[in-house]
């Protein structure tokens, strides 16, 4: 990359949202492409039988000439497509130092109760997925968290007795990333 | 001595097969020390293969002593050491359990990944001298063995990786 394309180009978060059927990826990230995007880092998943896709894309272009680039493709796979301007860039990873798994019956309100105490004891979240398991009438929710425990360990295992007590069962393990 | 240059992913030469170590000779033994200096000159390193400066030899160094004492994980609790190993030629023979951990490269910065290993191993090794030693290891250093050992073989972490979900699955289900 030159330095006049640096000075030009910035970055975007487009967020994509559609019923889940083969070839969304491809074909979004070939129209991106072929209209001179680059992509930086993406998460792409199936929730709920929708297929969610969140990605960086670099782009000298505006935001509505980002929209048209994907607009045949969005409207031919009936993909809802939002993208927003971001302050962002690559080589910024901070290593987590801690895994959280949790789970318990579902219940309302259990996401918000068990990130606000982890929150609470200095826990930032690097990553977060959850499922719902079990059956209809009886659900299971589950959450896998890396972090990075900002207060040390000590504090984040005193708070998950907590959860314990409130029928959330917590397991935390440390991480030590290998370098060799 | 000297610091060597570590080489960096898409160097192809990460990606290539070594050759066996033929000759214990006095070059080797300096080459040795230069690798070694390399890895303690890396913040956080507890292992480096002769490829990742380079050198296509089977050569490789794990030293797990300073980072095990500090008891973080249960891996490293659980982890043997050897202290210093010089590992030349090293074949492991026996490979048992399967733990998945975090691993990143020198040769591969700003991405770390989960990485399922033997959760021990047996292994035989010649030393700078060209004496044939056994060893046994687990938990932490069991993983950088293999790690390093994948570098003679042109395999880094990265070709080893757990997907994250695969992962998620794996612990939560059994778990409950
Ligand atoms: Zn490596």
């Amino acid at each position: 990359m030159n330095q006049s394309e640096q000075r030009t180009k910035s970055w975007y978060m487009m967020t994509v949202v559609g019923k889940d059927r083969p070839g969304i990826v491809a074909r979004l990230t070939q129209a991106l492409f072929e209209g001179g995007c680059n992509l930086g880092e993406t998460s792409m998943t199936r929730l709920g039988g929708n297929f969610t896709i969140m990605m960086m894309v670099e782009s000298d272009a505006e935001s509505t000439r980002l929209q048209g680039l994907v607009g045949p493709v969005a409207d031919a796979l009936a993909l809802h497509v939002h993208i927003d301007s971001i302050q962002a860039r690559l080589h910024e990873h901070t290593e987590p130092n801690v895994q959280i798994s949790l789970y318990g019956a579902d219940r309302a309100g259990i996401v918000a109760e068990v990130t606000g105490v982890l929150a609470e004891a200095g826990l930032n979240i690097l990553d977060l997925n959850s499922e719902v398991a079990g059956t209809g009438d009886k659900p299971v929710y589950i959450m896998m968290i890396d972090g990075y425990a900002e207060g040390g360990i000590e504090a984040l295992k005193s708070v998950l007795e907590r959860l314990k007590a409130r029928g959330i069962e917590a397991t935390l393990t440390p991480i030590a990333t290998l370098v060799g | 001595m000297a610091v060597l240059e570590v080489v960096s992913y898409p160097d192809e030469r990460l990606k290539r097969v070594s050759d066996p170590v033929v000759q214990f000779d006095e070059a080797l033994q300096s080459f040795v020390a230069d690798l070694e200096q390399t890895m303690r000159a890396s913040p956080g390193a507890v292992g480096i293969a002769a490829p990742q400066v380079g050198r296509l030899q089977r050569i490789v160094i794990v030293d797990v002593s300073s980072v095990i004492n500090r008891n973080r994980t249960k891996e490293q609790q659980n982890s043997s050491s050897n202290g210093c190993m010089i590992l030349i030629n090293p074949e492991i023979a026996r490979a048992e359990g399967r733990v998945v951990g975090r691993e990143g490269c020198l040769s591969v910065p700003d991405f770390t990944g989960n990485v399922a290993r033997a959760a021990a191993i047996s292994l035989t090794a010649f030393d700078p001298a060209g004496r044939r030693h056994e060893y046994r290891c687990k938990g932490f250093e069991a993983r950088a063995v293999q790690h390093e050992a994948d570098h003679l073989d042109g395999l880094l972490f990265l070709d080893r990786l757990v997907s994250p979900r695969e992962l998620f699955r794996r612990k939560i289900y059994r778990s409950i």
